[in-house]
């Protein structure tokens, strides 16, 4: 008797959410690789809703865009693993229930509890991952040479590379060339990593978006992309298996999205569900190879519907040394942010 | 009473455009200008009359650098601009019979009609060292290897110089077709020639189209940011990219804001300085 109340009160659940929401909209910030129609329309088709996407770039332009909105506004937000603090700070985030998370599918590092709640709390979740490493043009360089960063951009290579266009990363790079963990960077750190960041910026031709990086990449302007990975070449390998990407002896940094459901939401019940089908097997498969980026799935289950091909422009079998062998890029306080930035212009105008 | 309506009825016409400017210019100009002096303390905005990005743009380098490459490249593309607007819009208005000019004046600003961020990757594509000037210019033997051209100040310039050629000829077309043709036979009749013509009238009189429209090149030059940030490959950074990195990650919009103030600064003072010649009916 009680089983067929639970499941007349589940059923009514369901026709609550899913009554409604034939009329409903999702409104969500996110990151380009989001706004892939192959990764959105199995959702909106399944709960019969429309999904507004609003891309934005840099976390700063996704908090302006919060304040200047109605709560209620938005109701999912993809952030950076790193600036989940941020928001969770600045009261925007909605507790996630973690039992109706597949978080023991997740790759273990990729979990990072650390980043994503406070307190025991759960505000956000991982939802894909990669590595700010060196892509580089196989048949122009020396593959040896890319497994040593001092050696990536040395004179040898100078007006052969192009620096990827985001300081954090690429100062983390540097900070790994001097021997520094990301996440012991400091101030002091910083004046370590000064030479080295003015070493690459000599030895670059461009500094350089996403867009523009892969541009340069595969029309053979440059030949290197420092802070590249499989986000850049994954989508090009295809057509130009000799674009690749290593992960150097001194390691690399990693990346890190994550996705949660503000506080304001007028459609909270609709906004979890988009998050849970986003972590699903099948959602994380095709966040991972979404058309804007490619990245590896948080959530290991998404192994088992990749193609063997999709899997293998990720290394999939690699991950395990990948993960072991790369840092989470810099993750500064307000302070340090600060004079990271300064030193990253400074470098740029040099 | 007829003073009194007639008074009433000017307000009336004046009112939608002093709103309009009111709405669109005076509070967003003075929202900038409070915003330019609050702070930021960690990640928080903190109102208050602060002077310090203002201090900070004294004294930091790479701000004054900004300021520095946007205006040599703002000099650059208006100066190469006009020199080069100039002959096609006077070829277009003495060489080209009038029934054909229109068409002229269409082919001339063809290239505004695609995307401008289309047409700014384009050109990255046109500089590539595998491009078609490189290839172009190794394959006839000027060059024994392709030289860099895309990611450089060059580009920038490049790209600029494309789309206010055509802003340019505009302006200075519609100069020209308005000067009376008996000046130019005046100035013959007193035994001047095509040089002198030119020296002593033509360019006196179309001294205001000119200057308008490489004043407007030098406003939206100055101001944008999407053919520096595509074609200049970052090795230099203007005053709207430091802009946008102010609020990429930061938000750090009291910063950004005393940049734009600065901005506006420097095109008033170039308004001042043309301010002479300056005549928007001539457009």
């Amino acid at each position: 008797m009680t089983k067929r109340i639970s499941a007349l009160l589940g059923g009514t659940a369901i026709v609550a959410l899913a009554g409604p929401a034939a009329a409903q909209e999702l409104n969500a910030l996110v990151w380009c690789d989001h706004t892939d129609e192959a990764l959105i329309a199995p959702f909106e088709e399944e709960f019969g809703v429309t999904v507004n996407l609003r891309e934005y770039e840099g976390t700063g332009a996704a908090l302006a865009l919060l304040e200047q909105s109605r709560p209620g506004d938005w109701d999912v937000l993809v952030i950076d693993g790193i600036d989940v603090f941020r928001v969770v700070e600045a009261g925007l985030m909605a507790p996630l229930p973690r039992d109706e998370l597949p978080l023991d599918d997740f790759f273990p590092e990729i979990v990072m509890e650390e980043n994503n709640a406070v307190d025991g709390t759960l505000y956000a979740v991982t939802e894909k991952f990669g590595y700010n490493t060196i892509s580089y043009n196989s048949e122009n360089v020396d593959p040896e040479d890319m497994q040593d960063l001092s050696t990536v951009w040395s004179d040898e290579y100078a007006g052969r590379i192009s620096i990827y266009d985001y300081y954090l990363p690429v100062m983390g790079l540097a900070a790994l060339s001097a021997g520094i963990d990301t996440a012991a960077m400091d101030a002091a750190s910083l004046e370590t990593i000064a030479p080295v960041l003015s070493q690459m910026r000599a030895s670059a031709a461009s500094v350089a978006g996403v867009v523009a990086a892969q541009t340069a990449l595969a029309t053979g302007e440059v030949d290197i992309v420092v802070g590249g990975g499989e986000w850049l070449t994954a989508v090009l390998s295809a057509d130009q298996p000799e674009l690749t990407w290593t992960i150097p002896d001194q390691g690399a940094v990693r990346w890190t999205q994550s996705i949660g459901v503000l506080a304001d939401s007028e459609n909270p019940d609709l906004a979890l569900e988009f998050v849970k089908y986003i972590v699903s097997a099948e959602g994380q498969a095709r966040l991972a190879t979404s058309s804007c980026f490619w990245g590896m799935p948080a959530n290991s289950a998404a192994g088992d519907i990749l193609t063997e091909d999709q899997r293998a422009a990720l290394r999939w079998d690699e991950q395990g040394d990948y993960l072991a062998r790369t840092q989470l890029y810099p993750a500064p306080d307000a302070d340090l942010d600060i004079e990271m930035q300064d030193l990253w212009l400074d470098t740029l105008q040099q | 009473m007829t003073g009194a309506r007639s008074g009433a009825a000017g307000w009336g016409f004046v009112a939608p455009a002093l709103l309009w400017t009111l709405a669109f210019f005076i509070v967003p100009f003075v929202v900038m200008g409070a915003m330019s002096l609050a702070t930021l303390d960690g990640r928080t905005l903190v109102w208050g009359l602060h002077p310090d990005n203002y201090v900070e743009l004294a004294t930091r380098a790479y701000l004054w650098r900004a300021i520095i490459v946007s205006l040599e490249i703002t000099l650059t593309v208006t100066i190469v601009s006009v020199l080069l607007a100039y002959p096609l819009a006077a070829i277009i208005a003495f060489r080209v019979p009038p029934r054909w000019q229109r068409l002229a004046l269409l082919l001339a600003i063809l290239p505004f009609w695609t995307s401008y961020v289309v047409r700014s990757y384009a050109w990255l594509l046109v500089l590539a060292q595998e491009g078609i000037v490189n290839r172009a210019l190794t394959g006839i033997g000027l060059l024994d290897d392709p030289v860099r051209l895309a990611n450089t100040r060059f580009a920038t310039v490049t790209g600029f110089v494309h789309f206010f050629v055509m802003l340019l000829t505009l302006t200075i077309y519609a100069n020209l077709v308005q000067l009376s043709p008996n000046y130019r036979r005046a100035a013959m009749d007193l035994g001047a020639n095509a040089f002198q013509t030119f020296r002593h009238v033509i360019l006196p009189l179309t001294l205001p189209g000119i200057v308008t429209g490489a004043f407007l090149t030098f406003v939206l030059c100055i101001g944008d940011y999407v053919t520096p940030q595509i074609l200049g490959g970052n090795t230099e950074l203007t005053v709207p990219q430091v802009i946008m990195v102010q609020l990429g990650r930061r938000a750090n919009f009291p910063l950004a804001s005393a940049l734009a103030i600065v901005l506006m600064g420097i095109v008033t003072l170039a308004y001042l300085g043309c301010a002479r010649w300056l005549r928007l009916d001539r457009i």
